[in-house]
């Protein structure tokens, strides 16, 4: 009996993801292109997860799209599903006994709330930055760090720092308040950490935090902020390192599905 | 007319109101604004002049009334001013301002400004104790400070036997909603959210005669048609206004139908008809004080939390699996009674949504992603 490869496309608004799956259980290959909804990544994330796996669009069974973007893949994947259904689902994959996924993506924060395996409530942060990615790319550059540097920085912070305000802008500028009163940088990063700790915070106690809770989305890969969640939420926090590609991985799981029962 | 054929012309009545009061205008008539909501339009239509709703619009930007208005007014009343100051609406003889909530309120004073050189502006306060007989005697004051402002404009008396007669016509109208909005459920393959949106939106813009006279053709068009079988979702809609075709149009693609509302500008405007009084001004009053189940309404007994069971029980009693809140942004009232609301319907074990929305949204891809990602909730049920 010949294999199923499925590819699952996660078109973020800062990155586009794909992942190649077999039978809907062994990832075959991935991609990760630094530009998302709107410009090129998609289509060169695709032909980068193709030449990974050394495979051929057309050897895939079935094509599923999600994030940001999704509705411009119309063309190329057989269905699209929204990006919290898809970050539960490989979230479940992950870590089977899953109840809370918190994604923070680019320009917005989810909170799932999962039972076997199935999304059953969720939460989406309003039209604001605050708390998202965006807010931590903006802070980075005031900074003049590096964003995947702002974990490793916020942990040398020897002194707490608030940065009280939830608006981005305003954010902005109580940063640059704090430089040019000579505050350090490691202090003023582990602040705006704690400061999207607790925005998260606030939305996942609108639906409940049960244990085990996974956080997904690039974000995840910032330290800082994870260690910030997990102080907020007084519980701990799994990641992964394929926690940028989750949502593409759910999706790569739902095409599974798709393209069984279409078999 | 075909359903198609009707439909489509709700979809452009509803579409322009600019058109509809020039034609208003060049027939002769005289037109008054009626701002949301709970105004006795029965008054209007007494006076021999035509009541248009105005709640805003989905097309325009704050542009000009920012000189007028807070920054926290919700966009349904600062898009309102707009559509004076901006021409679109400007031919109105006058506008009922009621000052049912704390935007309105003071908004009544922004408008008199900004506009009583052009037209009347007829303030309306209603009151907080309604049922009380004190309440009646001060609603049906301020329906006669109403009625006068209304006789100068129209240059004639309003008589009693006219406002009887409005009241006939506007119960004739709200019984004939209330049956379209139970046969869109049970055809909800044909009246799509949009399509239900339209239909209901058109109301506040055509003279009532015409617009019963044209729903009742479409009742009786649906009633022909066998109930669906829907294999999708349904929901109930809540909240002052959610007539964004953009929107709506998430619902459709989502296969999500609307079973019922519980919205301001559709069904909250017909539950409860005029009762007979021989004193036309006290049934009007009467209708005010049996309004109930409104986030903007005084409830004596709200720690019952009688409205979010209400809410509730309507999703379940109109085979909704779920329910859908619009939350316009800097509504206060709405806002503040989200955690009963919420309370009802989780203790109801009824999945819901709350998307916040305001008239100026012209970017739809967080909402459709939490529309879709409701749909993948209650289809997974």
């Amino acid at each position: 009996m010949s294999s199923i490869y499925t590819l699952g496309i996660d078109v973020g608004s800062t990155a586009s993801k794909c992942i190649i799956l077999k039978d809907g259980s062994e990832i075959v290959a991935k991609s990760l292109i630094d530009v998302g909804a709107g410009t090129s990544g998609p289509k060169r994330a695709i032909d980068a997860v193709l030449e990974n796996a050394g495979m051929a669009k057309e050897e895939m069974a079935y094509t599923l799209a999600t994030g940001y973007g999704r509705n411009s893949l119309m063309g190329l994947a057989d269905k699209q599903m929204s990006e919290l259904s898809c970050h539960a689902k490989g979230a479940f994959f992950l870590f089977p006994d899953v109840h809370t996924v918190i994604d923070i993506g680019g320009q917005d924060v989810k909170v799932m709330h999962i039972e076997n395996g199935a999304m059953t409530n969720f939460q989406m942060n309003d039209k604001c930055a605050a708390g998202t990615g965006r807010f931590l790319d903006v802070m980075a550059r005031v900074l003049e760090v590096k964003v995947e540097d702002l974990g490793a920085l916020g942990a040398m912070s020897k002194k707490r720092v608030e940065i009280s305000s939830t608006c981005t802008v305003f954010a902005e500028s109580e940063v640059i308040s704090q430089l040019s009163q000579g505050t350090d940088k490691c202090d003023i990063i582990a602040g705006i950490h704690r400061s999207v700790s607790h925005r998260v915070t606030g939305l996942a106690h609108r639906i409940g935090v049960v244990p085990s809770v996974v956080m997904t989305g690039g974000v995840a890969q910032n330290t800082g902020v994870v260690e910030a969640l997990q102080n907020e939420l007084g519980c701990p926090i799994k990641t992964s390192p394929l926690t940028q590609y989750n949502g593409a991985l759910g999706a790569a799981l739902f095409a599974y599905q798709a393209a069984s029962r279409r078999k | 007319m075909s359903i198609n054929a009707l439909l489509d012309e709700f979809k452009v009545k509803a579409a322009t109101p600019k058109q509809q009061l020039q034609e208003y205008k060049a027939q002769g008539k005289k037109v008054i604004g009626v701002l949301p909501y709970f105004a006795p339009d029965e008054l209007v239509y007494a006076a021999g002049m035509v009541p248009m709703g105005i709640w805003g619009s989905n097309n325009k930007t704050i542009s000009r009334a920012k000189e007028y208005c807070a920054t926290f007014y919700c966009t349904i009343a600062q898009l309102a001013l707009e559509m004076l100051l901006d021409g679109t609406m400007d031919q109105l003889d006058g506008i009922i301002t009621p000052t049912i909530c704390d935007t309105l309120r003071p908004m009544s004073q922004n408008y008199r400004v900004a506009m009583h050189d052009k037209m009347a502006v007829i303030f309306l306060a209603h009151p907080q104790n309604r049922f009380e007989p004190f309440g009646l005697e001060f609603c049906v004051d301020q329906y006669n400070h109403v009625k006068s402002e209304l006789e100068k404009v129209a240059g004639h008396e309003i008589t009693n036997d006219a406002i009887q007669d409005a009241i006939k016509v506007f119960n004739e109208s709200r019984a004939v909603r209330r049956e379209f909005v139970k046969l869109a459920n049970d055809h909800c393959d044909v009246i799509t959210p949009t399509k239900r949106s339209a239909v209901l939106k058109a109301y506040w813009f055509m003279e009532k005669p015409a617009y019963t006279a044209k729903l009742k053709e479409l009742n009786e068009e649906l009633k022909k048609l066998p109930v669906c079988d829907w294999k999708g979702t349904k929901v109930v809609t809540s909240g002052i206004i959610c007539d964004n075709p953009n929107l709506l149009a998430a619902f459709e693609e989502n296969n999500i139908a609307i079973a019922a509302d519980d919205v301001a500008h559709e069904s909250r405007a017909f539950r409860v008809d005029v009762p007979f009084n021989p004193d036309p001004m006290m049934a009007l009053a009467e209708q005010f004080a049996a309004q109930d189940y409104d986030v903007l309404l005084y409830d004596p007994e709200s720690s019952k939390n009688r409205r979010g069971e209400f809410v509730a029980n309507m999703v379940k009693e109109s085979g909704a699996q779920g329910l859908v809140l619009f939350m316009q942004q800097f509504c206060d009232p709405e806002e503040m009674e989200y955690p009963y609301l919420k309370k009802a319907l989780d203790d109801a074990g009824i999945p819901h949504i709350k998307l916040g929305i305001d008239q100026q949204m012209r970017d739809f891809g967080q909402a459709r992603t939490a529309i879709q990602a409701f749909a993948d909730v209650l289809s997974m049920q």
